[in-house]
């Protein structure tokens, strides 16, 4: 186990000397080399390199508010140590030549990285299951997925390999993962945290965000993280708040807004409805008002980010030839579209082979207007269902998933019931808004699963998000609980 | 069957140029462009971006877009104020990422109109449909450098991701000469702006003119020849004489065959002077363009559009107008020197430190020309400054130099800079306008050469001559007007 398992404790415990960074990284290593069997959250650990991140922290080269802190990457992140394989059979030995920039942050606040998460293949699906290596397991329970597409990320925290990970989120792939496995994940506004070096899956949804247990080590990750990137000209010029100063100042008269799009969304489980609600009268008790508000498209959600998000998943996938890099085929091919179409056929899975001929299909020549360009109208109006109801409240609060963690194999056969999984957490994509999930308590008894509550808040409003989350943790204890990872 | 007739035609030629814009980096990163780098090492000139690397994004090269928006503003096109880039998607090895980054439905520059100057001295006014932006593909190889044979193709990325701009033209060129002086014509604009080098045979400019015919046949029904367009063009002269050649191609076909031909791409075989079929063109290719999310819309402000506008400066065609109209300069040097941009700075510079803008003329095209043509470079590369140009220009003017003797002092001057006056006064050249010293010449050579002056006065009209040569000889660096105008006075 580790000694001090979040950002701030173990920070603050390197810097009064109470435990070296060396020891924690060989805590975390050796957690890992104990749970992960498992779990199996990692798809490569490096312990030479924690171990060196590790000794410079220790030796003083290193500093920062990450100093000695070990984190776990999602293995869709770009590191010039180790491969970077977004589980996909096409870049199993890829080797970055290059250093994402959140990677870059990270290391130059100190961070000790210790592996690279398994994730579904190129970041589609919401149980790992698409992983082209391996299934990772829900630690609250084995025979349960923990969620995705960022499931190794959330489940490497849960199960208390590392204080902190990161991951991606195009549709939900860290609220989710986060909601299911007990954790805290943040998907950041579109444009916060720069892009580069994450392997694109759909370019407009993207977005690379935290998970950890607590919104103080939220604001500690989501500082060092953000900011404007002149390598991604899409990220955003706008100053990076000093979350961690600000995290803990409650919020006077917050108003939670309710959509009732929401709340009569089919197939929402019972303990999911009753833990939301009863989150909810927590705020209640802290003084919040609640308001009703209405997002009318949230139907149009799903449907609009399964046409926005193939069609750029096919062109940002279509480099994956063969030709200059990733998996060629050993066939003996007779000319240079065998070679192509060869290499992608044994390169992808299933599930990205879908997402590229239903993107392929839908930027065809005479359905272009009817899919594409009918989504984008369709994500217009969900900005604006957001923009308006903003005007009422100040977070939305609802359900981060239908569900608590499903049993492997339960939605594997069934795309469409799996992609019903993203029903609250897609809109906030499409949207390029902020959206946060917390733990707010459990289904079952026997083997509680955990339940994740989503804070939604418009564009640039993490300060807020952070703050409005952190009342409620110091309200509750969700965030204490640990599974029992044995 | 009755026979084929063509009582009148009607040539249609539009043309589309890719042109490479000679920024520092390339489109969309920092990596070194082709475009300035020519026959760099295969594969130097990339880094993640260029080789299209899982995670890597593009980032708009505010230059290139600059450099777009004065060659469109030159043509006399719209500039669109909302501009956006797209993805053109199709499976080549050349293409690290297999869609290249383009602009399909609203282009930089929108419709204009593009004045071009004929041989004959008359004008063409060419229609522009567009120009928009987009990254040029890498190259692919199919033998090792050196001329070796392999069994597969091979990849040079160096090319990949240069600024090409791509000029459309309405099908308003109706000859291959028409062509090529369009061609000519923009490859003086091009250079002159200083946005490509603008070499051909480099492909910094590459044209492919899409030809048809209007037929009117014997019964005056109206038939058209199918397209076709030329590919790699990489002369002026292989753009006329394969445009000229297609067109008899095509109506040749047709008086022989009947056949109108299929819409197709056509090569040109440069040593046998023939276009010969590459590919039809029957098929439309779905390209899949669909906005790059990557890269935000380019929003084109006044201010902005104004300041690209204020850069562009002096354009060649009005440039040419001055030099007659204003410099008094004849129509054929006018042209000699607004041919290239460097020559014409050169030469306004000459002007700018006050010399005769006619004597600026005779010095740069005498001298400046031989002095660049034996060294090799263009006349507004040589190491001698407009200022020294000027200062010879005036010391003429002033009757201090003579003007036989300027290119003695322009050789001297490449050795090794310094004022014009001071190297011809180094030489010997600087002529004497003491009058003082003139007349004490005179009177020395007429006491000693009485018979001359005999001669003179009885009406022997070659003596002046020889005395004014004994004068010119007898004391160095006497100004020749000024002793000629003094023996006259004392001889009477």
């Amino acid at each position: 186990m580790l000694a001090f398992d979040t950002v701030v404790a173990a920070r603050d415990a390197i810097r009064a000397k109470k435990v070296s960074a060396v020891e924690l990284a060989r805590q975390s290593l050796d957690r890992i080399a104990k749970v992960d069997p498992k779990v199996r959250a990692f798809n490569s650990v490096y312990p030479e390199v924690a171990l060196q991140m590790a000794r410079e922290v220790d030796e003083g080269k290193r500093s920062g508010p990450l100093a000695g802190v070990p984190i776990a990457l999602k293995d869709n992140l770009c590191t010039t140590f180790g491969t970077t394989t977004c589980s996909s059979r096409m870049l199993a030995n890829f080797h970055a030549p290059y250093t994402a920039t959140i990677v870059q942050k990270l290391e130059a606040a100190g961070a000790v990285f210790v592996g690279k998460t398994n994730l579904d293949e190129f970041a589609m699906g919401s149980s790992t299951e698409n992983s082209a290596t391996h299934t990772t397991r829900n630690p609250w329970d084995m025979e349960r997925v923990p969620g995705g597409s960022s499931g190794g990320s959330a489940a490497a925290l849960a199960a208390g390999m590392c204080c902190a990970s990161v991951g991606s989120d195009t549709g939900g792939s860290i609220r989710q993962p986060a909601a299911l496995c007990g954790v805290a994940g943040l998907k950041p506004t579109y444009g916060r945290v720069s892009r580069y070096g994450l392997v694109a899956f759909a370019s407009s949804l993207d977005q690379i965000g935290p998970f950890t247990w607590n919104m103080a080590d939220m604001a500690t990750m989501m500082e060092v993280i953000s900011g404007h990137d002149r390598r991604d000209a899409t990220s955003v010029n706008e100053p990076v708040p000093q979350y961690s100063t600000e995290v803990g100042k409650p919020l006077a008269g917050l108003r939670i807004g309710i959509a009732k799009e929401f709340q009569l969304a089919a197939g929402i489980d019972s303990a999911v409805s009753k833990a939301v609600s009863e989150a909810i009268d927590v705020y209640r008790k802290l003084g919040a008002s609640v308001v009703d508000v209405s997002l009318p498209h949230t139907d149009y959600g799903i449907a609009a980010y399964y046409v926005i998000a193939p069609c750029e998943a096919s062109s940002n996938l279509a480099r994956y030839d063969g030709v200059h890099f990733g998996h060629r085929t050993s066939e003996k091919v007779s000319d240079i579209v065998e070679l192509f179409s060869r290499s992608r056929a044994e390169g992808f899975g299933d599930e990205v082979k879908r997402r590229i001929m239903i993107g392929t299909y839908a930027l065809s020549s005479g359905y272009y207007d009817a899919y594409y360009v009918r989504a984008l109208k369709v994500r217009t109006l969900i900005k604006r269902d957001f923009d308006q109801a903003f005007e009422k409240c100040d977070v939305i609060a609802c359900p981060t998933s239908p569900t608590p963690a499903f049993k492997v194999g339960e939605k594997s056969g069934d795309p469409l019931s799996m992609y019903l999984c993203d029903v609250f957490t897609v809109t906030c994509n499409i949207a390029g808004i902020a959206g946060l999930s917390i733990p707010c308590g459990f289904a079952g008894v026997t083997k509680p699963l955990p339940i994740g509550l989503q804070l939604l808040g418009p564009a640039f409003s993490e300060t807020r998000l952070l703050q409005v989350a952190g009342m409620y943790q110091r309200a509750t204890d969700w965030h204490q609980r640990r599974p029992n990872v044995a | 069957m009755a026979e084929r007739i063509i009582k009148s035609f009607k040539v249609l030629i539009g043309v589309e140029v890719h042109v490479q814009l000679a920024t520092a980096s390339k489109m969309f990163t920092s990596a070194a462009n082709g475009a300035t780098n020519f026959g760099a090492a295969p594969n130097t000139l990339v880094d993640p971006v260029i080789l299209g690397l899982p995670g890597v994004l593009p980032v708009m090269n505010k230059k290139a877009v600059e450099w777009s928006m004065k060659v469109g503003l030159a043509m006399g096109c719209k500039i669109n104020r909302h501009t956006k880039w797209d993805r053109k998607s199709y499976y080549y090895p050349d293409l690290p990422k297999n869609y290249q980054i383009s602009q399909y439905d609203l282009p930089l520059c929108g419709e204009g109109t593009f004045i071009v100057p004929l041989p004959d001295g008359s004008t063409k006014s060419v229609r522009i449909r567009r120009a928009h932006l987009e990254e040029d593909a890498g190259k692919l190889l199919h033998e090792a450098p050196g001329g070796f044979t392999i069994d597969h193709s091979i990849v040079d990325l160096n090319r990949a991701g240069t600024p090409l701009l791509e000029i459309v033209t309405e099908p308003d060129l109706s000859s291959g000469e028409e062509v090529a002086a369009y061609g000519q014509e923009l490859q003086r604009l091009v250079q002159h702006l200083g946005v490509s080098e603008g070499q051909m045979q480099m492909g910094h400019m590459r044209f492919e003119p899409n030809i048809n015919v209007h037929i009117t046949d014997g019964d005056g029904k109206v038939i058209k020849t199918a397209i076709t367009e030329i590919k790699n063009l990489n002369s002026f002269e292989a753009l006329r004489k394969a445009s000229d050649y297609e067109i008899q191609r095509q109506m040749q076909q047709w008086i022989e065959t009947g056949s109108l031909g299929k819409k197709s791409t056509y090569g040109w075989d440069s040593s046998r002077e023939v276009t010969f079929h590459q590919r039809d063109k029957e098929e439309a290719n779905d390209y899949r363009y669909f906005p790059d999310p990557d890269l935000p819309v380019v929003e084109v402000s006044d201010a902005w559009l104004a300041e690209i506008k204020a850069s562009i400066g002096e354009l060649p065609a009005a440039r040419l107008k001055r030099y007659c109209e204003v410099c008094g300069l004849s129509a054929v040097d006018a042209a000699i020197i607004a041919d290239d941009r460097a020559t014409a700075d050169f030469y306004d510079a000459i002007i700018a430190a006050g010399a005769d803008a006619k004597r600026a003329c005779n010095l740069l095209l005498s001298h400046g020309k031989r002095l660049a043509n034996e060294r090799g470079v263009s006349m507004g590369k040589l190491p001698i400054t407009p200022v020294r140009f000027a200062e010879v220009a005036k010391l003429i003017d002033a009757s201090k130099l003579a003007a036989s003797a300027a290119g003695a002092v322009f050789d001297k001057l490449l050795e090794g800079d310094a004022p014009a006056e001071q190297v011809a006064g180094s030489l010997g050249l600087i002529q004497s306008s003491d009058t003082g010293a003139i007349d004490a010449a005179i009177d020395a050579l007429i006491a000693q050469n009485p018979k001359s002056l005999q001669d003179y006065r009885a009406g022997k009209q070659a003596a002046f001559g020889s005395l004014m040569g004994m004068v010119m000889k007898s004391a160095k660096g006497l100004n020749p007007k000024l002793v000629q105008e003094r023996m006259k006075a004392k001889l009477g």
